[in-house]
């Protein structure tokens, strides 16, 4: 008996003769305690009243549908949260499976290495600093037409009109929409640019 | 709680004498297919996803398996072995998603003391109910898989749920939905094994001849099982045991622990069960189960 | 992909080989996982590692990092040798009948093809082409025997591919190869047939283009183009790498894959002169006849009311490209100090370019560099000291750098085309963190801002700025279904039937219907005219959400759209024999009912052409035949050939005057820093982890928490001879660099005997870096070599050549 008390703790005995007792004597008088005892182990099911929105996983390209469960009913004074996700079973390749990279998508939508705001790193310095839109966007309009001014080809040495702007390049990201994408072309090749890549022979 | 009527009682931890339910609810299972599995832990992320579960980001020690075992916070794993097949002269990569088996007669459950800090539902799931948890350790000792751990946070024995909320409302365990493969299955347990049956017929047409589902008699089947290339040597697949069996022991404890809550903790053959529980080994030791088989002999 | 995802699960056999499909895009080989359990299919694996595909194959080999031309060029052999190919199929639907000019020679000696230019590195591809005959049409003998014909010649070059030629090359067991060439020959019969699914693993390697095209030829050659469970399936490795690349934002595109205006040709009618794709044979359909609409089209959508007939629709105001802007040229340029400005839009080159130690010189010479992306990059921070990880002196770097916020996939909506070429749109559910915003409106803010500099203070060229039309409801945030509409096109004025004039097909404004309806005379605009058809008057289509499948082949009609023209498999006319009968009522997909192509998809042809026409099933083609000799197509030649990477331990046993890729481009410097089998002696290979998403998911907790931390795979044996622990850590350096890593000592990495002599493999997975959530790492591309595939400039990351020693402890923590 001394042993025992040494093994365990004061609250894990007196768990365990209190509510054993309650427990064992609920037993004795023929009642279950079903009901009661489901309610405390059933953790209550998350998503009863979520917001479901359906999208497609930005990883690989088997576009596995998925479904972002948020906060909230969108209404007007509510900030949407997505707090889960999973796979949307409707979608006719993925059937609501994910692999690992999209069963944890929630951590790169709320990853601590988020960008928040815009954020500026002068020549030389050692960190970056906030910085605002306007500046920022200001800024980078005037160091790109200022670098377009300087080195823009209007014709060739043959003469031919080239319209090229080479000294600046862009590398088009494949995880944005295609939306984002022509947006993107037409902004670049309007511009001048031939310096234009994405991740497709990267 | 017409929604939780799969969850009716079936057993509850140190509790004597639940009486039998009398809605008849539907027994269900997970089938893990080992030989549909790439090891991806779409399942193991979904766990903890879903679960709100977030490890601790740890090393490379030489394996694929990170974390590298259960945890409060790790209630699911993948366990990879690299295996020569003699017969083929193949490699094999076996990969064996480990969890609770959530057997039909569960020794974590008959090892429990604290009332109702265990408990089974008709349709199978064995659940942990931390608010009347101890942190005891019992169910450690007392699971033959060795699944539950205890956690040095709120020193409550933590494992796999079955997803009891999610199965509760009519949905799939979590690791299942998210499977990319089939690997994972989940259903009735009739319908599992009817599934498996394809499976195996499947396996042995590709050759491997001793193919076959694992649902070990031992713990009374379990709602947790695997279907096996090599279903001969369960032993292959990092150690999931041949015959798994409640320890001797806990059948020992099992028979003193309706008494308990009524009059105290004076038994005997406690004292062996409490210092093997604390004090012992993992594995059961032949001897300590020698004893207890004579111990229990003798008190009969 | 040529065919779909679903697809697959109607395949009998699968070839995995240069990729890993179970491991870099899981959900798509669950319906290899299908075909297998429910359609009893095989799995072959073919890969210099034994991967998570490989566990649950029904075979695997081995292979020799870098040498899967050689091994496919074998099983074609094999077929050829031993007749188990689809005759009628190789005779009609491909150019094996066409004859080669004379001049054409292939010098077996030497490894060149004729017309080669040593100090150029590059060939005159002129005599790589047909004999035409007095009709205007390229001759042809339709027994194949003429020794000039593309059978012959084919079948002569491959001859010397024999099994044990394959063993010595690529060290694969002759035995474990022929059991895969048997498995492939079952399917060369019309009755079943097989599927290749490959990504990286071929394209990542100086010659990755050839070896893609050689798996073509072996489809080709089985008959199991254009049926289902059939193709050659590249799986694309970015969610939107398709939709990008098919919007063509890679230097030398346009959207739907057409030419950006070159110096040659000056004025738009030079540009469509040089265009013309004449047919080869008679009645051959030749689909490219209708560039021009589709180039005029787009212009008229980049430059709306400003392109006219009389400025041939603003061609001159886009950007003439001079040379290959690829991106390796652009960094190679960029080290160089020709490059003042840079834009990374979710994109992190000093992790994912080769020699990161030349990346970030040459960042480090910009004058400035935006970055716009949702999270934190390491391209972003390649000017701050992270010890041995990223050993800089920030002081020294000039560089301005910004890090703009942008939304994620989750908090934007808008399509992306997936590797089966499905668009699917995504709606949005919650808004960005902080101040982020969506790249639409950071993109027209730059745009806008440049514009309005540009009207204010005039400068450099501003006309072509000012021409392009922006007409967007609120111009500051042109919305996403804008954008389709405009790449989907309209009628600019009401469009007459040409069959029949009194009828009006689209009203001025109205969405056309498909690119059949575009025009070349600035009557409709189109900004992608494979797109068309994804958001007509019937709403938008990629927002179909109906999964229904009739026929049960996983066509799936009603979900989303695929381009082209919501066809699911391409080529699929194919499937049909020369009368227009399926081969096989068991591969049954579309035929021909006696007036229309018909079946459960969308028919890859002139639905109304009949067979007695005999235009060829390939109509993108002027032949109308599919190509097993690639007329000057290709940079090295028209036939696939073994070469080494430039990195090898072994010589080249077939021509080892040219080991190596004799059009592949190397820049001064980077030739130089090429290692030897000397000092480095062992078989590197960079890789994907299930794990992992490229350098992206290294900043979610979940997946860091599941590997997290980078690693090297070595042999037993390797591991044994070098005194490396399992889990212990490792130096593994190449002539440009050197990473510490831990150990992961396993039997899945084989040792191959090639050509007598035993090759080490050390494999190395990519995915880390030193900003995130997994342990800090220095990059694996600290090590790969800076060269590319000769004609898309892939760099050549697969194979190349270290060196590993032990260390007793792991790097100092920053």
């Amino acid at each position: 008996m001394e042993a025992m008390n040494m093994q365990l703790s004061r609250r894990q005995l007196m768990k365990l003769s209190g509510v054993g007792a309650a427990g064992s004597a609920l037993g004795a008088f023929g009642f279950g305690g079903a009901e009661e005892a489901m309610a405390q182990a059933v953790r209550p099911f998350k998503l009863a009243r979520a917001t479901e929105t359906r999208n497609t996983c930005p990883y690989c390209s088997v576009s596995c549908g998925m479904i972002l469960y948020s906060l909230g009913d969108r209404s007007k004074n509510t900030r949407s949260e997505i707090f889960h996700v999973e796979g949307d079973p409707d979608n006719p390749v993925n059937r609501g499976t994910l692999c690992p990279k999209g069963a944890g998508v929630l951590d790169f939508i709320r990853a601590k290495t988020r960008v928040k705001h815009p954020m500026y790193r002068a020549p030389g310095a050692k960190e970056f600093k906030q910085v605002s839109w306007d500046w920022a966007m200001e800024r980078i309009a005037r160091l790109m037409k200022e670098d377009r001014d300087k080195n823009f080809v209007v014709a060739n040495k043959d003469g031919v009109t080239v319209n090229r702007w080479p000294t600046t390049g862009f590398l088009a990201g494949c995880a944005t929409s295609n939306e984002a994408g022509w947006l993107t072309w037409k902004t670049v090749r309007g511009l001048g640019l031939v310096l234009v890549e994405n991740q497709a022979r990267i | 709680m017409a929604t939780l009527q799969s969850l009716d009682l079936k057993r509850r931890s140190a509790t004597a004498g639940t009486p039998p339910a009398a809605r008849q609810t539907l027994e269900v299972s997970k089938l893990i297919d080992i030989s549909k599995c790439i090891g991806c832990k779409a399942c193991q992320v979904a766990c903890m996803e879903w679960n709100d579960l977030r490890a601790e980001v740890g090393e490379v020690h030489g394996y694929y398996d990170n974390p590298g075992d259960l945890s409060p916070s790790t209630w699911t794993m993948m366990r990879y072995t690299e295996r020569d097949n003699p017969d083929t002269g193949d490699l094999e990569w076996l990969i064996r998603k480990d969890g609770c088996m959530h057997c039909s007669d569960p020794g974590c459950l008959k090892a429990c003391p604290s009332p109702g800090a265990i408990v089974q539902y008709s349709n199978g799931i064995v659940d942990f109910v931390s608010e009347n948890c101890i942190g005891c350790g019992y169910c450690v000792k007392g699971c033959p898989f060795n699944i539950p751990r205890i956690s040095q946070t709120d020193n409550k024995a933590y494992k796999c749920t079955l997803c009891s909320d999610r199965v509760a409302v009519g949905q799939a365990p979590a690791c299942v939905k998210a499977c990319p493969t089939q690997a994972l299955v989940f259903g009735s347990k009739e319908d599992m094994i009817v599934h498996a049956q394809g499976r195996v017929a499947d396996l042995k047409s590709r050759g491997y001849k001793n193919a076959g589902l694992y649902d070990p008699p031992g713990v009374g089947g379990t709602h947790v099982m695997y279907v096996l290339h090599h279903a001969d040597q369960p032993q292959l697949y990092a150690g999931l045991p041949n015959q798994p069996r409640i320890s001797p022991l806990v059948e020992l404890w099992k028979g003193a622990a309706k008494n308990v809550g009524l009059i105290g903790i004076g038994f005997a053959a406690f004292f062996g069960f409490m210092h093997y529980v604390v004090n012992g080994p993992n594995r059961v030791s032949k001897e300590d189960e020698e004893a207890a088989v004579k111990l229990k002999e003798g008190g009969k | 992909m040529t065919n779909s995802w679903t697809d697959i699960k109607n395949a009998d056999l699968v070839l995995i080989m240069g990729g890993n499909a179970a491991e870099a895009h899981p959900c798509g080989f669950k319906w290899v996982a299908e075909a297998k359990a429910h359609k009893g299919a095989k799995l072959l694996v073919v890969d210099p590692r034994f991967t998570r595909s490989a566990a649950v194959s029904d075979l695997y080999c081995p292979i020799r990092a870098g040498t899967d031309t050689a091994y496919l060029l074998g099983i074609i052999n094999y077929l050829l040798s031993t007749g188990k190919y689809h005759a009628d199929y190789v005779k009609h639907f491909t150019n094996a009948a066409y004859i080669v000019k004379d001049e054409f020679a292939f010098n077996a000696e030497e490894g060149l093809y004729s017309g080669y230019n040593a100090e150029k590195r590059s060939y005159d591809r002129a005599s790589w082409d047909y004999e035409m005959g007095e009709d205007g049409f390229a001759v042809r003998d339709m027994t194949l025997e003429h020794p000039r014909s593309v059978f012959q010649l084919l079948k002569q070059h491959v001859a010397r591919y024999t099994p044990e030629m394959v063993e010595r090359i690529c060290g694969s067991p002759k035995e474990k190869f022929l059991k895969v060439c048997e498995h492939v020959a079952s399917t060369g019969n019309g009755e079943k047939s097989m599927t290749i699914m490959y990504a990286l693993g071929w394209t990542q390697h100086s010659y990755g283009s050839q070896t893609i095209r050689t798996a073509a030829m072996l489809q080709l050659m089985l008959g199991n183009m254009g049926v289902p469970g059939g193709g050659v399936n590249a799986l694309r490795g970015h969610s939107n790498v398709q939709g990008l690349t098919d919007i063509g934002l890679l230097s030398q595109s346009t959207p739907g894959y057409l030419g950006m205006p070159r110096d040659a040709e000056p004025t738009l009618s030079a540009h469509l002169g040089n265009r013309n794709f004449r047919p080869l044979q008679a009645n051959q359909i030749s689909y490219w006849q209708n560039y021009g609409k589709f180039y005029v089209s787009l212009l008229k959508a980049m430059y709306g009311k400003a392109a006219t007939a009389e400025n041939e629709f603003g061609y001159a105001w886009l950007p003439k490209v001079d040379l290959s802007y690829d991106a390796l040229h652009q960094f190679d340029l960029m080290h160089q100090g020709k490059i003042n400005g840079y834009v990374c839009q979710g994109f992190n080159p000093l992790l994912s370019v080769p020699n990161k130690g030349k990346m970030r010189a040459a960042l480090s010479k910009l004058k400035f560099l935006v970055s716009i992306d949702p999270l934190e990059t390491e391209t972003a921070r390649f000017w701050e000291n992270h010890g041995e990880f990223n050993d800089i002196d920030s002081a020294k770097v000039q560089t301005e750098v910004f890090m703009l916020p942008a939304t994620c996939f989750a908090e934007d909506e808008g399509s992306f085309t997936n590797s089966s070429r499905t668009l699917n749109w995504r709606w949005k559910a919650a808004d960005g963190p902080g101040e982020a915003r969506t790249d639409t409106v950071i993109i027209a803010d730059l745009f806008l801002r440049i514009r309005d500099l540009y009207a204010k203070e005039g400068g450099a060229a501003p006309e072509p700025i000012m021409s392009v039309d922006w007409t967007y409801i609120k111009p500051s945030d042109p919305s996403p279904d804008e954008l389709l509409r405009e790449m989907n096109g309209k009628a600019l004025v009401d469009l007459k039937d040409p069959a029949d004039p009194t009828k009006i097909l689209r009203r001025a404004g109205e969405q056309v219907d498909g690119f059949a309806q575009l025009r070349d005379d600035g009557s409709t605009m189109c900004a992608c005219w494979i797109y068309s058809g994804a958001y007509t008057e019937a709403g938008n289509l990629t927002a179909r959400r109906d999964a229904s499948d009739p026929s049960g082949l996983g066509v799936h009609p009603k979900w989303g759209f695929t381009w082209p023209a919501n066809r699911r498999i391409l080529y699929n006319r194919a499937s049909a024999d020369p009368s227009g009968k399926p081969w096989s009522v068991k591969k049954q997909y579309i035929h021909w009912n006696g007036s229309r192509w018909v079946g459960p998809d969308v028919p890859d042809f002139v639905p109304t052409s009949a067979p007695e026409k005999s235009a060829g099933p390939f109509i993108m083609n002027p032949e109308g035949v599919s190509r097993l000799f690639a007329r000057k197509l290709m940079a090295e030649g028209p036939f696939p050939e073994h070469y080494e990477p430039f990195e090898s331990p072994v010589t080249n046993v077939l021509h080892p005057k040219t080991p190596t890729n004799p059009a592949a481009r190397v820049f001064k410097g980077d030739m130089e820093v090429f290692g030897g089998v000397k000092d480095f002696p062992y078989v590197a290979t960079t890789y994907r982890l299930v794990e992992h998403f490229h350098y992206w998911t290294k900043h979610a907790k979940l997946n860091a928490i599941i590997q997290p931390e980078f690693f090297v795979e070595i042999s037993p044996e390797l591991a044994k001879e070098k005194g490396v622990k399992n889990g212990g850590w490792v130096r593994v350096f190449s002539n440009r660099g050197s990473v510490k890593a831990k150990a992961v000592v396993t039997k899945r990495i084989p040792v191959l005997t090639v050509d007598g002599k035993k090759v080490h493999t050390v494999g190395m997975p990519i995915h880390f870096g030193f900003v995130g959530e997994t342990k800090k790492s220095f990059g694996v591309n600290t090590l790969t070599p800076f060269v590319g595939d000769a004609n898309t400039q892939t760099p050549e990351y697969k194979a190349f050549l270290v060196d590993i020693e032990p260390l007793s402890s792991g790097p100092a923590i920053s």
